[in-house]
């Protein structure tokens, strides 16, 4: 079998370590599936930089823009070596319009998040 | 594996009950990406409505083997649309499945070659093998695109049963089938994957509810070893495409795999003397290797492909996926297999598995599909017609190499190139572009370029 190391013949693209796939405040057109990697997921609030969180391969990334005419909430940057796949906004919303069930997993993700927000708002007031 | 004894009736829910409930069997019988997808989405959907059902595919072939014991007879491309769905499903494929990532399309004819690059700079078209490789492999350093489904199948709660069904039967209203020499099996519901080239096909006329298999044409798919290195300072990480004027060719393409490239030539009665003019002509040979010589090669095959819809693909209790029942014409016969089965499994889990059920919310899918083709067709007419006339080649030809040349141009023609060689977009999406005002405007410019002499074509 194929050694582990990212392959540049395969699918997706790759950032290496450092470089930005979406910045915060851009305008959003596609979503994103970590292939291989680990993204951190940064935001910018008066010149400071806040790492939220690190995402891990098969988490999907930047999916609020599919849903909303809002600008990136947050900076996506590749934390080694990264592979990423992009999913386009309009070629899935025309699909959803099909397959409703195809956005099940994507609700998925969103309600973990709420859920994982819920709990950070719960410890802080805490 | 299967039981090797019938459930008895008692363990068994309600044979008037035309829906899935908890302790319901579903027997797929092939597990090819459609029977695979079949059952991946069964039980994924079972859960996600709180069911338990049991689902076992059938399928004789190891797909992990090399071929043509584990090979599925396939071009062995993942298109742009399905690589993305499969994505949003938590599906993604693996460096080990996916043996090269397509970036660009070059287009090749007797006026000259243009190369179609991706809309965004980004590999989204998957080369794979079906089985686990040509005959003479030798280093095995991907593995076998249907295994990789069969195993998420089977991740997701499926079991296998490496045996072929020679027996299919209506017992009391329930489908009951037995693979050679074992006891017959009663299910809920049965789902059909075989596909178009499989002999268990026949099984299912005998069932007398209506059932009839799809038109089929013949294929040519042959396999040829490069290795890496060769396959990088030649067909690189793009697909070659060829619009030739052969007597009887459609389409043909030369695909790039891991180290070996494939072969794809689709038309009416595919000969030797097709193939050998299609392989000897210039245009092949100029993006093949310099020693390059069409014998020997590694393995070859004449698969069909389905050209129309089967008749009455569902009835109580039965329901037929991927080719065997609708699929796409030409391209993408993958995706169409996942939109099928996807579609079967809602159908079965949340609507019920009644005839009524599947006319109801499975057949929409399947005419969805069988409008599109239609249009397809008149698609590919428009393509044969290029082919045949040197001058509307030539006009198509200085047309794609000025939007890929001249930056900010619209990309018009190279988009409905892109999208009919990679089966990404729906015929009948492909067919509005081309009709796009802009397009036909440009194109006719260029028509009038390429037929009157000394006519100077516009930058």
């Amino acid at each position: 079998m194929r050694k582990q190391s990212i392959e540049k013949g395969a699918l997706g693209k790759v950032y290496q370590d450092g470089e930005i796939i979406t910045r915060q405040g851009d305008v959003g057109k596609v979503m994103y599936v970590i292939q291989k990697g680990k993204v951190d997921i940064l935001v910018e609030r008066d010149g400071h930089e806040t790492l939220l969180r690190v995402a891990e391969e098969g988490e999907f990334l930047g999916e609020m823009a599919i849903f909303d005419h809002e600008v990136r909430s947050a900076t996506l940057r590749a934390q080694g070596e990264v592979k990423v796949l992009t999913i386009d906004k309009k070629n899935f919303l025309k699909r959803i319009h099909v397959d409703p069930s195809l956005a099940f997993k994507i609700v998925q993700t969103m309600s973990q998040r709420v859920r994982e927000l819920g709990d950070e708002v719960a410890r802080l007031r805490g | 594996m299967a039981d090797s004894h019938p459930q008895s009736s008692q363990a068994q829910p309600s044979q008037d009950c035309l829906e899935l409930v908890d302790g319901s069997r579903v027997a797929v019988i092939g597990g090819g990406p459609a029977g695979s997808f079949a059952s991946y989405f069964l039980l994924e959907m079972a859960d996600r409505a709180d069911l338990e059902i049991d689902v076992e595919i059938y399928e004789p072939r190891d797909f992990s083997c090399v071929a043509p014991g584990g090979c599925n007879m396939c071009g062995g491309i993942i298109s742009e649309t399905l690589v993305q769905n499969l994505a949003a499903e938590g599906i993604n494929l693996p460096d080990t499945v996916v043996q090269r990532g397509i970036e660009s399309y070059v287009l090749h004819m007797d006026v000259g070659t243009v190369r179609i690059e991706t809309p965004i700079e980004e590999k989204r078209i998957a080369a794979v093998y079906r089985g686990a490789g040509p005959r003479d492999i030798q280093v095995r350093k991907w593995g076998s695109f249907d295994h990789h489904l069969e195993e998420l199948a089977v991740a997701r709660g499926a079991h296998v049963t490496r045996g072929r069904v020679t027996e299919i039967s209506i017992d009391n209203g329930r489908p009951c089938l037995a693979v050679k020499g074992g006891e017959p099996q009663s299910y809920d519901l049965l789902v059909a994957a075989v596909g178009v080239n499989s002999p268990a096909l026949k099984l299912f006329k005998e069932l007398d509810f209506g059932y009839e298999p799809p038109q089929t044409t013949k294929t040519f798919i042959r396999e040829y070893f490069f290795g890496e290195e060769v396959i990088a300072e030649t067909l690189g990480d793009s697909m070659h495409v060829f619009l030739l004027n052969i007597p009887r060719l459609e389409f043909a393409a030369i695909i790039p795999k891991g180290d070996y490239v494939s072969v794809c030539l689709l038309g009416d009665a595919i000969d030797k003397e097709l193939i050998d003019a299609f392989l000897n002509s210039d245009e092949v040979r100029d993006c093949m290797p310099d020693d390059w010589v069409p014998e020997p090669r590694s393995c070859q095959c004449s698969p069909k492909i389905a050209v129309k819809g089967a008749l009455q693909p569902y009835g109580d209790r039965i329901v037929f996926v991927g080719d065997c029942g609708v699929t796409r014409l030409y391209k993408d016969g993958i995706g169409a297999a996942y939109k099928t089965a996807k579609a079967c499994a809602t159908t079965a889990v949340f609507e019920g598995i009644s005839e009524e059920a599947f006319r109801r919310h499975y057949a929409p899918i399947l005419k969805t599909i069988l409008r599109d083709n239609a249009i397809g067709k008149v698609t590919f007419s428009g393509t044969k017609l290029i082919q045949m006339m040197p001058f509307a080649r030539r006009a198509m030809l200085r047309m794609t190499q000025k939007e890929q040349s001249i930056p900010g141009r619209h990309k018009d023609i190279s988009q409905v190139l892109w999208d009919m060689f990679t089966g990404s977009a729906a015929y009948l999406e492909i067919f509005t572009r081309a009709i796009h005002p802009r397009l036909l405007g440009r194109l006719s410019w260029e028509l009038l370029a390429a037929v009157v002499p000394g006519k100077r074509s516009h930058p």
